[in-house]
């Protein structure tokens, strides 16, 4: 199959990009500065990441495609405002999660942003579930260009006046160059920021308006070490379908409301975890020394049995130090528990520790 | 001091006496990007040619460090175990990697010198 390239691929060349294939697109994993200077300019300044791989499905319909949706996601849609967002999954009947999502009440119905590799099979398992009632679209000419850190809100204020008056997880159309854009005030870095749907013909501009203004392109590898720090999930990595949000770590994503009745697909398995309290679950981890920790790692208790996985391992450069992601048996979760990984044959000390690893600075709302 | 001498995996090799200092070559550290671990072998102990003598990780993924050569560990560099960072800053000057008592010498016979290696890293890469 062809690789796919966004509508960026020219500004990512013309910016020294190395290109890595993900998903099935073209996509760059750093520029030249490099990911350790790429994560610390994003987390001081701005960064631009362009995550037009990613699926914006837009479903059209009123409170039928509500009531409809709520037998799919664990959320309370009835009681969400307009323009207001939540984070969510799309689950099988044993909750295992086949994506994890961000879905937005729109004026006509929702957006979902879907994982770039995972978007297709959602738009058919969604499809099934809602038997074609709906009006569906995975668009093919949308953009989405994320801006993230301290100095985003300014930067992109100045190219989309009003954004600045959006809060943590809320978006709203805007006017660029007499189209409408869609932004949100959300992001996959632990900064404040926005997520900026556009159409594919403006989005190399619109880029070049925002490098213009002292934001700066970022690569997948600084996008993966600013989310490790800010301890957020990767889909394929710290959620597939062997894994569920109770034992990801993610209870908080799934409204009470919906708790006490269920009905939507995968509620028993999940109000049967929360009661009962899941076997493994997801942990921060923090090695000893500088040791890195990567995918697939072993994880040890001090008597050296085996009790879990590392998901994800990298090194936080704002940490200045190694930090992981994994599962293991609850009874080790404890923060501060002292664990054993096994790296390149050897064993070494590492601790349970808290997530995030990087505190975040979200603009919070009353929402 | 001999003439500097490069492996196909990337190190760099130069001798002084029997001994060898060895480190990886700044086109190895702008393939692999910020390296942000490096362990090297033991002071004492022996290793053979093209044999795994280290391993350096970047952001993104671990590497093996080869040994063009075989002999003893006479040295280590213990500034860039503690600061692997000077790995991308001076990879073929202070940022050495280890030092060995060669058991052979003309080992380094069929390694590649300067112009060789630039070519080769220019193929290797495109």
């Amino acid at each position: 199959m062809e690789i796919k390239k966004t509508s960026l691929n020219k500004l990512h060349q013309d910016s020294q990009a190395k290109f890595v294939e993900f998903a099935g697109y073209e996509m760059p994993i750093q520029y030249s500065k490099g990911v350790i200077e790429e994560h610390k300019f994003t987390r001081s300044h701005a960064g631009i990441f362009d995550v037009s791989h990613m699926g914006q499905l837009f479903i059209y319909g009123n409170e039928n495609l509500t009531s409809d949706l709520e037998k799919i996601f664990p959320l309370d849609l009835k009681n969400l405002q307009q323009n207001c967002s939540k984070y969510s999954f799309l689950m099988n009947e044993e909750a295992g999660i086949y994506d994890d999502l961000i879905i937005t009440k729109l004026e006509d119905g929702y957006l979902i942003i879907l994982n770039a590799a995972c978007k297709e099979k959602d738009f058919e398992i969604l499809s099934d579930i809602l038997s074609k009632k709906y009006k569906m679209e995975l668009s093919n000419d949308r953009a989405l260009v994320a801006i993230q850190g301290p100095k985003a809100v300014e930067i992109l204020n100045e190219t989309i006046n009003g954004v600045q008056n959006l809060t943590f997880m809320t978006g709203d159309w805007f006017d660029y160059n007499g189209q409408k854009l869609f932004v949100t005030r959300s992001g996959y870095t632990g900064e404040d920021g926005f997520e900026v749907s556009i159409l594919n013909d403006l989005a190399e501009e619109f880029t070049k308006s925002l490098i213009k203004k002292g934001a700066e392109l970022i690569g997948l590898g600084a996008r993966d070490t600013l989310r490790l720090e800010a301890g957020l999930c990767l889909y394929g990595h710290e959620l597939d379908l062997n894994k569920t949000p109770v034992e990801a770590n993610l209870k908080w994503a799934i409204s009470k409301e919906r708790l006490s009745n269920g009905g939507f697909v995968g509620s028993d398995k999940i109000i049967n975890q929360i009661k009962e309290g899941a076997k493994k679950i997801r942990v921060g981890i923090k090695p000893e020394g500088r040791l890195i920790a990567r995918e697939k790692t072993k994880i040890f208790n001090e008597t050296e049995l085996p009790i879990g996985e590392i998901t994800s391992g990298t090194f936080g450069p704002s940490i200045n130090g190694p930090i992981a992601m994994g599962y293991v048996d609850k009874e080790f979760s404890k923060i501060d528990t002292k664990i054993l990984l096994e790296v390149r044959g050897k064993k070494y000390p590492a601790n349970i520790c808290k997530l995030p690893f990087y505190k975040k600075s979200y603009v919070k709302g009353v929402n | 001091m001999s003439e500097v001498k490069f492996s196909k995996e990337h190190e760099w090799i130069i001798l002084e006496g029997d001994v060898a200092t060895i480190g990886i070559t700044q086109h190895a550290t702008e393939m692999l990007g910020d390296i942000v671990f490096a362990e090297l072998p033991e002071k004492g102990s022996s290793v053979e040619k093209d044999g795994t003598a280290g391993v350096v990780e970047s952001t993104k993924a671990a590497s093996d460090v080869y040994t063009p050569v075989s002999g003893e560990v006479v040295d280590i560099n213990q500034a860039i175990v503690d600061d692997p960072a000077k790995i991308n800053e001076d990879p073929e000057g202070t940022a050495w990697f280890f030092k060995l008592k060669m058991k052979d010498i003309s080992e380094l016979d069929s390694l590649m010198n300067k112009e060789e290696y630039d070519k080769f890293a220019k193929e290797s890469s495109s």
